[in-house]
């Protein structure tokens, strides 16, 4: 096993990730997206801790998800809002700070 | 007291303002502020004459206050020789300007009591305002005061009820300071503020009644006619400024002046300007004009010009600044000199208007101007201390006769004598008791106080090598004898020619009349042969650094003086009481028709001023004057108007225009058009700013790891 597998593997869902967020216009499935860029950091510092024999990489990936669980569930709870308000979650319809 | 003088002058002024502003809502109109004031001025007066007379007389420096140097050559001469006998080496000298000095060494003297603050400090010059107290400006201000107070407590009832009864006490008060102002000055500016109030004061109270043509024309021609002399006085003073070092102190003018190192011609120009100034302001000839005219005013206001104030600003000028006159005009020299010159014609020629006048207040005008006459008369033939001693007792008993006529005229409503008055010694015997000590002091009988005055000045005349002045001064005695018995004729004798029953005047009036009266007959005492203490108390040491001759009394001088006197007397009461003489010669003779007709005409002075003068002025010189202004100094102004139009246009349309506003545009669309830019870039949508994230992210991350691993 190999350090760079790991990594290589992050970078690939990382890149998922951000293509998923700038690309989609679902709102649900941006916040996913978000969760895989956060994922991927999450293989990083797990697999950086191994490789250093720490468990420092395992102590922030434990942090990282709890907070992705608070950010997913205050996202979700805007998304609810803003489809009783539109019944849409389009994000390209959600443009009113246009200047 | 002599080192806080300032206060004096300061009350008065303190006392215009009050009335003026506090005057009305006051229960007597305003004439309590103005009678206390002046009350406490001539207590404060009398303080200062009791302390310049009690003042040691030496030539030593007291106290702190600040002293001159004596004008003398030799200041350390002078003090030895004050204390030893005189010495060989100081016999009079006769140096270029032929002045006697030398004489006076060995007199002690009081010393000038000098105060002074910077007015302002101009580089090299340093103006000090300030009092300079010395006999000359003790007695001037005892006698304001008095007359002054005595004036204002006889407004009091002769004015009363006057629509302008408040302003007239605050013009009177403001009078009365301009002349305080005057005598207490130390420097010539001072003085010019001083006399320059008194005018614009006379113009108030001459023309106080203005509303009748003839009174307001009366002030403007006063006004106009002291103004022309002005000009003299100011050229005077700036050519004294100049001639003396640039400095405006009368007691180092006085010592420039006399000791010899200036050039004669410069002194000469500074005082015949100076002179201009006294002809128009002691109204001697030829500007004697406006005097009897001012005779408009109020009776009191005529009695406090003519006797104590304004007129006698112009002979106490010459007395002030008699160095300058005395070496200017070679007074010691004798023979003719232009003052002497100019009392001496005001004498006659005033003396001889007086008898064809009807008005009473008109024949005391001329009166004044005759006597003024005497007084320049006298400084100019070097009797310094007659003519100041003239100036004091001529205040005493011309207020006297003005404040008189001022009695009458309040009972009978009326100034002509021929018409309305006569017989009136029986109705008011008070006022008539009064005027004739009054007349009799001014015609010179011995002892009143005018005789010892007069005596003084023909003795001086004729000691000082000035005959011609001594026999006019006889002749003058003897016009004025004459016409003061005409005068009194026509008012308290014969039989009553007016409307109503004339009846006494209140007490008011009559009192300032007693009062005058006992100082018209005792004043004269305080210069008595063998008591000469009024030359004593004033003479200072421009007066004896000139060596101005003391003569001692002569009887025969005396007796022929007082005999004109007399003889005037008498003419006048053969021609009027014993109906004696040609009564008719006016019908009768050619001659005397025309010379009447002469008199009457004033010698065609005013024809000559209003016709001449005035109406040249108002023709062809305002005309020209007009299209000059019109032509030339407006065409100035437009040009420059003009000019600067343009100029501003131009300003305006490129550098305001073009510049500040093209800045200013410039920032504001420069921040329109980067805020329309900028703007594409809100578009709202997060995804968009998520990609700008990221993008700024890759290149922060793309820099940060070139830098650290390059």
């Amino acid at each position: 096993m190999y350090l760079n597998q790991f990594l290589f593997l992050a970078a690939f869902l990382f890149c998922v990730g951000v293509y998923g967020v700038l690309a989609r216009k679902n709102a649900v499935l941006v916040l996913m997206s978000i969760e895989l860029i956060l994922n991927a950091v999450n293989i990083n510092l797990v697999a950086f801790g191994l490789f250093r024999e720490s468990v420092a990489g395992q102590v922030f990936a434990l942090f990282v998800i709890a907070v992705a669980a608070a950010e997913v569930g205050v996202g979700l709870a805007i998304v609810i809002l803003i489809y009783r308000n539109r019944h849409s979650i389009d994000l390209t319809e959600v443009d009113m700070m246009k200047g | 007291m002599l080192e806080n003088a300032w206060i004096i002058p300061a009350l008065p002024v303190l006392s215009f303002v009050l009335i003026l502003f506090f005057g009305k809502r006051l229960p007597k109109g305003g004439h309590e502020i103005g009678v206390s004031a002046v009350a406490i001025a001539f207590m404060l007066a009398c303080v200062c004459a009791v302390q310049w007379v009690q003042r040691p007389a030496d030539l030593e420096v007291h106290g702190p206050v600040e002293e001159h140097a004596a004008p003398g050559p030799m200041p350390h001469a002078n003090a030895v020789a004050a204390f030893e006998e005189k010495e060989p080496g100081h016999e009079p000298t006769e140096g270029g300007g032929q002045e006697k000095e030398g004489e006076h060494e060995a007199e002690p003297i009081r010393k000038p009591v000098v105060r002074e603050v910077t007015w302002f400090d101009n580089g090299q010059t340093r103006v000090r305002a300030g009092t300079h107290i010395d006999g000359l400006a003790v007695t001037m201000m005892f006698v304001v005061t008095l007359i002054s107070l005595l004036v204002h407590v006889f407004s009091t009832s002769y004015m009363h009820r006057d629509r302008r009864y408040t302003h007239y006490f605050a013009a009177l008060s403001l009078f009365t300071a301009g002349m305080l102002v005057m005598v207490t000055a130390n420097n010539t500016l001072q003085l010019l503020v001083g006399w320059e109030l008194m005018g614009v004061c006379s113009f108030m109270l001459i023309g106080h009644w203005w509303e009748e043509q003839n009174n307001s024309n009366a002030a403007l021609k006063a006004f106009f006619t002291t103004r022309t002399g002005d000009v003299g006085l100011l050229v005077g003073i700036a050519v004294l400024f100049f001639a003396a070092g640039r400095t405006f102190d009368i007691a180092e003018i006085n010592a420039a002046a006399l000791g010899g190192d200036l050039s004669h011609g410069l002194v000469l120009a500074g005082a015949a300007a100076l002179l201009c100034g006294v002809i128009g302001k002691s109204a001697q000839f030829p500007l004697h004009t406006w005097l009897p005219d001012a005779m408009a005013g109020p009776t009191p206001v005529s009695a406090l010009i003519h006797a104590a104030t304004m007129v006698v600003a112009g002979v106490y000028l010459v007395a002030r600044l008699y160095g300058v006159f005395w070496s200017g005009f070679d007074i010691g020299g004798g023979g003719v000199n232009a003052v002497a010159l100019v009392g001496g014609t005001t004498v006659l020629i005033a003396a001889a208007l007086a008898f064809v006048q009807s008005d009473i207040k008109k024949v005391l005008a001329y009166s004044t101007v005759s006597q003024l006459g005497y007084m320049v008369m006298a400084l100019g033939v070097g009797a310094w201390t007659a003519g100041v001693f003239h100036l004091v007792t001529h205040a005493f008993f011309k207020g006297l006769l003005f404040l008189g006529a001022g009695s009458v005229s309040h009972a009978v409503h009326s100034f002509d004598m021929k018409k309305d008055m006569g017989g009136l010694r029986e109705h008011m015997p008070t006022t008539y008791r009064t005027f004739l000590i009054g007349s009799l002091a001014l015609a010179g009988v011995p002892p009143l106080a005018g005789f010892w005055s007069k005596d003084e000045i023909l003795l001086g005349a004729s000691s000082n090598g000035y005959p011609i002045f001594l026999v006019v001064g006889l002749l003058g005695a003897v016009l004025t004898a004459a016409y003061m018995t005409r005068c009194v004729y026509l008012t308290f004798f014969g039989d009553y020619r007016g409307h109503g029953d004339p009846h006494e005047s209140p007490p008011a009036i009559t009192v300032p009349l007693v009062v005058l009266a006992g100082f018209s007959v005792f004043a004269g005492l305080v210069n008595v042969p063998g008591g000469e203490w009024f030359a004593e108390w004033t003479e200072n040491e421009t007066v004896l650094s000139a060596g101005v001759a003391h003569h001692s009394f002569s009887p025969i001088v005396a007796v022929i003086g007082s005999a004109m006197g007399l003889v005037g007397i008498a003419a006048g009461y053969a021609y009027y009481w014993r109906n004696l003489g040609p009564h008719r010669l006016t019908q009768s003779s050619g001659p005397a028709r025309t010379a009447y007709r002469i008199l009457e005409d004033k010698y065609g002075l005013d024809r000559l001023y209003t016709d001449g003068v005035v109406s040249a002025i108002k023709g062809p010189i305002a005309r020209g004057a007009y299209w000059f202004n019109q032509r030339v100094i407006d065409g100035v102004v437009n040009g420059v108007g003009i000019a600067a139009r343009g100029l501003a246009r131009f300003v305006y349309d490129t550098v305001d225009q073009r510049v500040i506003d093209g800045a200013v545009n410039g920032a504001g669309m420069g921040a329109e058009d980067g805020g329309k830019v900028l703007r594409l870039m809100q578009t709202g949508r997060v995804q968009q700013y998520a990609l700008f994230l990221f993008g700024a992210v890759v290149v922060l991350g793309g820099t940060l790891v070139l830098f650290t691993t390059g």
